[in-house]
């Protein structure tokens, strides 16, 4: 494993900065800001003792709905151990959180609050990349939770992307939250495969996105063959 | 004599001509199902007949024609030639999309861009809009299907999935790094090298032609990487240096046209290690300009790329492709005509001839 000064276009900074986003995601995104990697400058990683790897980066962040890019220093850290355990992650970019939502946020949550009916979606973006303007708030909402996943499941021999929203909808809630069942498609680049992920999360302005129960579903389960083939 | 109503009127004529042969333009930025695809290739050859041709090289697991288009000006010369497929991957879109645009944009540019007259003069482009038509005929079916990656051949006896990864499938250091053997992953490197009909298709053909071949790149989503060979950590190609350059110079072009970063590299330095890839193989033949295109976008939409960047993405492509086609072109004739030139007046002077009289 590379140690010591990284080449920022190699994969273990790119895998690395990867991670400092979905973070950003979980820590700071709303259906009104989210964020991506727009380049990695510098990059360094050290082995910590045997607990793991310390990875420091200097990227710039690109917070996508407002188009500002700031540059942020960020350290990651992959433990290494016997079970699998989730990356920890510092940064400072606070440029971009000074874009002001609220009212946006605000908004939303009124509209989706006072529905008559409960709101659904499904296949965020369709085959052709295509999200109707009323379904980008769903699509966004997809990110945020689905960044949780991503964030508790990387490891520095992983690259996930959020492929797709199959199935969004709004459930009852007794309480101020708004709530929601989530299926969505995870993208790992470097194993190539699509892994699909059931949420139940709520969503509030001041709250944000809290993951109540997420759970994994099994693989290739639409690439089997019938059976009595052969 | 032509006054201004007598010219709208031949304006009409012309316009009325076109909608009653019924010719619709193609929609070059729009994703196109394969039956159109297909339909598109024998327009292409319809109305260019003498620079273009349809060649079907192979058939897919499921017996379906692979087909390509070449395309070039008859000289009766001995020719070079470049190599592009698209869509090995079956959910990767933009790939054939551009394969589209490609083809239209040297067919438009070569009745009046000199250069590219000279290149079509000089080489023949082979392209395959499809490689993997089975799995991208699949990706089409439902909204369940649209991400599917490999071939559709079913896996060996046991094995309860299917599809073979085309890009891990070639006979160049098969099997060795960044493949599975569970024949239900998508890096599924088949049951040995060239198990597959769609791989078979590609190396029978190339390899009878292989001294004529300048160029390998085939295209995929997503990234916004160039790769170069070799996908083994271990392995450098002979002109690795040459291939970064020309990369890096490829990439800058691509971000002249709309700003977007490519990043230029091996493939177990920028992506993942892996084996089995058409891109290694064709560079073992020794064709010596061949790269992996990962075209956009970052992640963002990822494989479902929204049609409005169609446009731009191919834009760039095709000025990074050229960067690269135009290169190697360049290496080759302009080369061998300074040395014809300089044989030449070298001849001369040998014969104690001047530039006075040659009487």
């Amino acid at each position: 494993m590379a140690t010591g000064e990284l080449n920022p276009n190699h994969y273990p900074a790119q895998r690395a900065a990867k991670v400092v986003q979905h973070y950003l995601t979980t820590r700071y995104g709303s259906p009104y800001r989210l964020f991506g990697v727009q380049k990695v400058h510098s990059g360094n990683a050290e082995d910590v003792a045997d607990t793991g790897r310390k990875y420091q980066l200097e990227i710039s962040v690109h917070e996508i709905i407002s188009n500002v890019t700031q540059t942020c220093s960020a350290e990651v850290f992959f433990p290494r151990g016997e079970t699998q355990s989730s990356p920890h992650v510092q940064a400072s970019c606070e440029e971009l959180l000074k874009t002001d939502t609220k009212a946006q946020e605000e908004a939303l949550y009124q509209q989706y609050k006072t529905n008559q009916g409960l709101l659904s979606s499904q296949r965020l973006p369709d085959s052709y990349g295509h999200i109707e303007p009323d379904m980008k708030p769903f699509w966004h909402l997809g990110i945020l939770a689905s960044s949780f996943i991503m964030l508790n499941e990387s490891t520095e021999n992983t690259l996930y992307n959020m492929a797709q929203v199959a199935n969004i909808t709004q459930l009852a809630t007794e309480n101020e939250q708004l709530k929601f069942d989530c299926h969505t498609l995870l993208h790992d680049m470097v194993s190539q495969e699509i892994i699909h992920w059931k949420m139940l999360f709520t969503w509030s302005p001041g709250e944000g996105v809290k993951v109540l129960q997420k759970e994994q579903l099994p693989h290739c389960h639409h690439c089997e063959k019938p059976p009595n083939t052969n | 004599m032509l006054n201004s109503a007598g010219l709208s009127f031949v304006v009409l004529l012309s316009t009325v001509g076109a909608a009653t042969t019924g010719r619709a333009e193609y929609d070059y930025y729009k994703y196109h199902p394969m039956t159109e695809i297909t339909a598109w290739m024998n327009q292409m050859v319809k109305e260019n007949p003498s620079v273009v041709t349809i060649a079907d090289y192979g058939r897919s697991y499921e017996n379906r024609t692979i087909s390509l288009l070449k395309i070039g000006l008859k000289t009766g010369l001995k020719k070079k030639a470049v190599w592009m497929d698209c869509g090995i991957h079956a959910r990767e879109w933009i790939a054939p999309a551009f394969c589209q645009y490609f083809v239209r944009q040297i067919l438009q540019t070569y009745k009046t861009d000199m250069k590219m007259q000279r290149m079509l003069n000089n080489m023949d482009f082979y392209v395959t809009p499809v490689l993997n038509v089975d799995g991208y005929i699949y990706s089409w079916k439902n909204s369940t299907t649209r991400l599917w990656r490999k071939n559709r051949s079913p896996g060996a006896a046991g094995c309860s999935c299917y599809g073979t990864d085309l890009n891990r499938n070639f006979d160049a250091n098969w099997g060795t790094v960044g493949v599975s053997d569970d024949c239900c992953s998508n890096i599924y490197c088949g049951t040995k090298a060239s198990s597959e009909p769609e791989t078979r298709a590609v190396t029978d053909f190339i390899r009878n032609l292989k001294d004529e071949f300048l160029c390998f790149l085939t295209i995929h989503s997503y990234g916004q990487l160039l790769l170069i060979p070799y996908g083994h950590p271990n392995i450098m190609a002979p002109n690795y240096n040459e291939l970064m350059e020309v990369g890096l110079g490829a990439a800058e072009a691509i971000r002249r046209v709309h700003g977007k970063e490519y990043v230029v590299g091996t493939s177990p330095a920028v992506l993942y290690p892996n084996s089995g890839s058409s891109r290694d193989w064709a560079r073992m033949q020794g064709i010596p300009f061949t790269y992996t295109f990962e075209l956009r976008d970052n992640g963002t939409f990822g494989f479902e790329l929204p049609q409005d960047q169609i446009q731009p993405t191919c834009e760039e492509a095709y000025s990074g492709a050229l960067h690269i086609i135009s290169y190697a072109h360049d290496m080759t004739f302009n080369a061998a005509a300074a040395t014809a030139t300089a044989t030449f007046w070298t001849a001369l002077l040998a014969l104690g001839v001047t530039g006075v009289s040659l009487m």
